[in-house]
């Protein structure tokens, strides 16, 4: 999902835990306990939360540049101020977010570091161009939808700061889905133009949306560590389908076409999809995806353009603070 | 050139009238009038809040997580200090 590059694998560092402390949090985390931040816990725990909480907060603050390439040509004044307060709002989870993973001992600071030299990672879907109004909309109604599926069993994580986090995003993200399938809507209802232009809009983003939830269950290799210690509740391949199975009737309703000829529904009732192009995925991830280099180049120039205000609210905030210890002394 | 830290603090919400403040999160700001700013646009954005506390994170004094039992102990072995461990015969109702 928003933390994909979890299934890269990495050193295993286990071995130097104590046993005893370690059989200990297992046993707190078995019993449904939140850790809290000063809690004793494995160093590939705090790793692997580092990890995927910065890459969640990277996601968020990424993704407000494929719809802030909308705002100023949004076509009316209230899906434009609806979009200005969905990419606010995405400001806003991504330092909830970011606030989360310095909890366990990074700062912010050095976590949008490792973002901007390009060591850490973001979602695959924010690499792709919003070509149309009409990608707007499905970004709400898809990305959106499968980023609340992944986000609702989050704030049960195990980890106390995390699930705090999640639940604030949660509250928020509904009305970012709901906004999406009304664009969808509007067009949909629209000229023929207008629902052509929603049906393109889905036939471009349907397969990397079914990609976010990550590499499929036989590869993915974070996944036992993480579901034995609750930070992860569901497979990558259950929550995927638990998407699917809630989209197909919605764009049912809407009256656009998946774009998988194939896709049946079997006699659980459950839509079963054809072959994700896994190859395009792990081109993206490996920055390789249409908008990578725009998408780094865009985040890189505006912590540039805002260091000036950095360095002055940092000066201004120590000029005031010797002149209040000059004060005092006299 | 890595980016230079900027102070961290915590921020307190006052929901309601009659309501105590909350513990919401923590945010980065490089002096309180800033962050009680930072705090508006973060954690207020729906109408959460009619009164906000910023507070420097460094000026928490917290318990240890690891002497909670010491901590917290004398607390679970005193059941006289509730309610329910007194008996009342239900002729007498409530009270």
């Amino acid at each position: 999902m928003y933390t994909q590059a979890l299934n890269t694998s990495d050193g295993d560092d286990r071995h130097i835990e104590d046993a005893a402390r370690a059989t200990q949090f297992q046993a707190r985390i078995d019993a449904d306990e939140r850790i809290e931040p000063n809690d004793w816990m494995p160093a590939a725990y705090r790793k692997t939360l580092t990890r995927q909480i910065s890459q969640h907060a990277h996601s968020e603050i990424v993704g407000m540049l494929p719809e802030g390439n909308w705002i100023t040509r949004a076509p009316s004044l209230r899906r434009k101020a609806a979009l200005l307060a969905k990419v606010q709002d995405e400001c806003g989870h991504g330092l909830y977010l970011y606030a989360a993973a310095e909890t366990l001992g990074s700062s912010r600071e050095e976590l949008v570091d490792a973002m901007l030299a390009g060591k850490a990672k973001y979602s695959s879907i924010f690499n792709y161009p919003t070509l149309t109004w009409a990608d707007i909309g499905t970004i709400g109604w898809l990305v959106d939808g499968a980023a609340i599926m992944n986000q609702i069993p989050l704030c049960r994580c195990s980890y106390g700061p995390y699930a705090r986090a999640m639940i604030r995003v949660c509250k928020e993200e509904s009305f970012h889905q709901r906004q999406g399938f009304e664009i969808m809507l509007t067009l949909c209802r629209g000229t023929d133009e207008q629902k052509a232009m929603a049906q393109d809009a889905l036939n471009r983003w349907w397969w990397p949306v079914l990609m976010m939830f990550g590499p499929p269950d036989q590869v993915s290799q974070h996944s036992d560590t993480s579901t034995k210690w609750k930070i992860k509740r569901f497979s990558n391949d259950e929550l995927r389908q638990k998407f699917v199975d809630a989209t197909v009737p919605q764009a049912q309703f809407l009256g656009l076409t998946i774009p998988d000829p194939d896709m049946k529904q079997n006699a659980n009732g459950n839509w079963e999809y054809s072959a994700i192009d896994w190859d395009e995925f792990k081109q993206v991830l490996a920055g390789n995806g249409p908008c990578n280099r725009d998408r780094l180049a865009a985040r890189r120039k505006a912590h540039e353009d805002g260091a000036w205000v950095r360095e002055a609210a940092m000066a201004y905030a120590e000029k005031r603070r010797q002149r209040s210890a000059l004060q005092a002394a006299e | 050139m890595a980016t230079p830290n900027i102070p961290l603090w915590e921020v307190f919400i006052r929901s309601r009238n009659g309501l105590a403040h909350k513990h919401v999160g923590s945010l980065h700001a490089t002096d309180a009038t800033l962050a009680l700013q930072a705090a508006r646009d973060i954690y207020t954005r729906r109408g959460e809040g009619l009164s906000i506390w910023v507070v420097p994170s460094n000026a928490i004094t917290a318990s240890d997580p690891s002497e909670k039992g010491m901590m917290f102990e004398p607390a679970e072995s005193k059941i006289y200090r509730h309610p329910t461990f007194y008996d009342v015969p239900d002729e007498v109702g409530h009270m």
